[in-house]
């Protein structure tokens, strides 16, 4: 794999720890309101300074990354089952199950802008980490549909499969166990991709208005809060830090989902 | 010629087809309503009678569909006078229908804010190929140096840090910091710089990679080859043979991304205050449930993209002869 690929590793290793310790790491309690130290500048006492009311901006971004690996991984483990299923029905069956599917399906969700549509769904339901989760899901599983449908219609004509389908195999089988472990590598590429874009979607939507509520310490919801013009002028950090977290754990997922998609493709890796 | 026909017609069938079932699942969006529209927009105090008048003003009081589902009865059938029906009669004849909130034309609110959107995506257009080629025939035609590292970099950057992250830097920066621009809104003729460049910079850097690798590729071939050995100066080499060949793509990803830029514009309309379509389904439409004003939003925006992606696929086709023979 690439340098960048590692350093990716390195940063996303990093956030998820962030995440799973946040109550060791956070310095404050995140909700906890001190008026006397509103947008206070980065100190000892807090590190990245405290926002309109007080609130410690670190344990919020630290807080912050336990909300977005929430939603990536629930986002990412739902759409991907759900595209794998769907893709390996379409792939699997041809005909008109494929045309339906990949024809028909894949381009009705490819057509509509993801963002838009979560935004859509998101506007009817109402805000919430659930319906947000839901939205995102709904966007994010036809990109591993197609990634599997194409691995499928490939794999479907090697020989172990059609000796496994001699021998007499359901279709359950062949598609489970012999085609499926052949399958997983592009999807891995796609998974790392789509962690990236269930991060930045969340924030996106979050940035909206439209994620998760506050007080929850979504990065979102604090580049929203620290965006005004006062706040850019007197307290910038309220601003810096939560984008400095997103744009670090979007890099390192982007570097991690391209370094492997070079590794894994031969014809991309440098030798 | 037959092939020709049958593809076109292929191609039309499923664009009709897809814009078909984007009208009708935004029509059904409003089902998704926890509650009814009417309390959500006139509140919990709203007498029965007021929320009868709303739902018969707006058409809310006729079934959603042609047949609908009861737990008692099982599936009932409503007849075409249903509400699904009377949006696409309205669709086909220019009628979005009225606010919940103004009770005016929604096509007419629309309207009004769509050449803001549409201008602000044209600008940022013309900033990212205005940046991007130059940078990316710099980068393909010095290969793995600094230039080439440089831009790599910042290409990198543009694709991977989100609009609301460089649209604030931008503005701390270029508005707070050197007062060279004002933060927000589009009072003067040079406040859509800042919005064209934080909604056009993932545009420029992907411009930027396909460009420096166009060139890449098309310095190899044999027509660059015969025009060094005629005597033509590098420049005329690259900016009269190589990128004539090596910009096709680049129209292609620009009508693809024309429909990006107006979903993208959300964001920075709101980062910037900018009175464009965005603004107008976040504040009136969403920030207000007026659900009739989103559903008239998110289906403009929606066929927009829908219609930008095709015509891209169409002059793609006549620019690369390749394309429309295979």
């Amino acid at each position: 794999m690439n340098r960048l690929a590692y350093i990716g590793i390195v940063v996303a290793a990093v956030f998820i720890l962030t995440a799973i310790f946040a109550p060791l790491i956070a310095t404050h309690d995140v909700t906890a309101i001190n008026t006397a130290m509103r947008y206070a500048a980065p100190s000892a006492e807090h590190w990245f300074g405290t926002d309109a009311i007080g609130r410690d901006v670190f344990s919020r971004v630290v807080y912050g990354a336990r909300i977005s690996l929430e939603v990536g991984i629930v986002v990412v483990v739902v759409s991907s089952i759900l595209g794998v299923f769907i893709g390996a029905i379409a792939g699997f069956y041809g005909s008109w199950t494929d045309k339906f599917l990949s024809g028909y399906v894949f381009n009705v969700f490819l057509a509509f802008p993801g963002l838009l549509l979560a935004i859509a769904l998101v506007a009817f339901l109402g805000a919430g980490l659930g319906k947000l989760i839901l939205a995102l899901c709904i966007i994010g599983w036809v990109g591993y549909a197609r990634v599997m449908r194409g691995q499928v219609l490939k794999i479907r004509e090697y020989d172990f499969v059609q000796a496994a389908r001699a021998l007499g195999a359901s279709d359950f089988r062949i598609l489970f166990t012999h085609i499926m472990p052949n399958a997983i590598q592009p999807l891995i590429v796609q998974a790392s991709l789509g962690m990236a874009g269930a991060v930045l979607s969340e924030a996106s939507l979050s940035f909206l208005g439209l994620g998760i509520p506050p007080p929850a310490p979504s990065w979102g919801t604090m580049l929203e809060e620290g965006r005004g013009i006062d706040i850019l002028y007197n307290a910038p950090h309220v601003l810096f830090f939560p984008a400095i977290a997103i744009a670090l754990t979007v890099l390192s997922f982007n570097f991690i989902g391209d370094g492997l998609r070079e590794y894994l493709d031969p014809k991309q890796r440098k030798r | 010629m037959k092939y020709k026909v049958l593809n076109f017609l292929r191609q039309t069938a499923l664009l009709l087809l897809v814009v078909w079932t984007v009208v009708s699942l935004v029509t059904l969006l409003i089902e998704l309503v926890p509650g009814d529209p009417a309390t959500a927009i006139l509140g919990e105090q709203a007498t029965p009678e007021q929320i009868q008048g709303f739902n018969k003003t707006h058409g809310l009081d006729k079934p959603p569909f042609f047949f609908s589902y009861n737990s008692e009865k099982g599936f009932v059938w409503n007849g075409a006078d249903n509400r699904y029906l009377d949006y696409w009669k309205g669709v086909l004849t220019g009628d979005l229908g009225n606010s919940f909130r103004t009770n005016r034309p929604v096509l007419g609110m629309i309207l009004a804010r769509y050449p803001s959107t549409i201008e602000l995506a044209i600008a940022a257009m013309i900033i990212a190929v205005g940046i991007a080629v130059p940078l990316g025939v710099l980068a393909g035609t010095n290969k793995n140096s600094l230039i080439d590292n440089f831009s790599s970099f910042i290409a990198l950057l543009g694709i991977s840090l989100p609009t609301f992250v460089i649209g604030p830097f931008l503005v701390y920066l270029f508005a707070v910091k050197l007062e060279w621009f004002a933060p927000t809104g589009s009072a003067n003729p040079e406040d859509i710089i800042l919005p064209a460049v934080t909604l056009g910079a993932a545009l420029s850097a992907i411009i930027t990679r396909m460009v420096r690798s166009s060139v890449i590729e098309e310095l190899g071939e044999d027509y660059v080859r015969t025009a060094r050995a005629k005597g033509l100066s590098e420049k005329t080499v690259i900016y009269k043979h190589v990128l004539k060949n090596g910009l096709i793509p680049v129209v292609t990803i620009l009508g693809l991304q024309l429909g990006v830029l107006l979903a993208g514009a959300i964001i920075t309309e709101k980062i910037f205050n900018w009175q464009g379509l965005g603004l107008l389904l976040l504040d009136e439409g969403i920030g207000k449930r007026d659900y009739r004003l989103v559903q008239g939003c998110v289906l403009v925006i929606a066929v927009t993209y829908i219609l930008a992606n095709s015509l891209t696929d169409l002059v793609y086709r006549r620019l690369d002869p390749r394309i429309r023979l295979s």
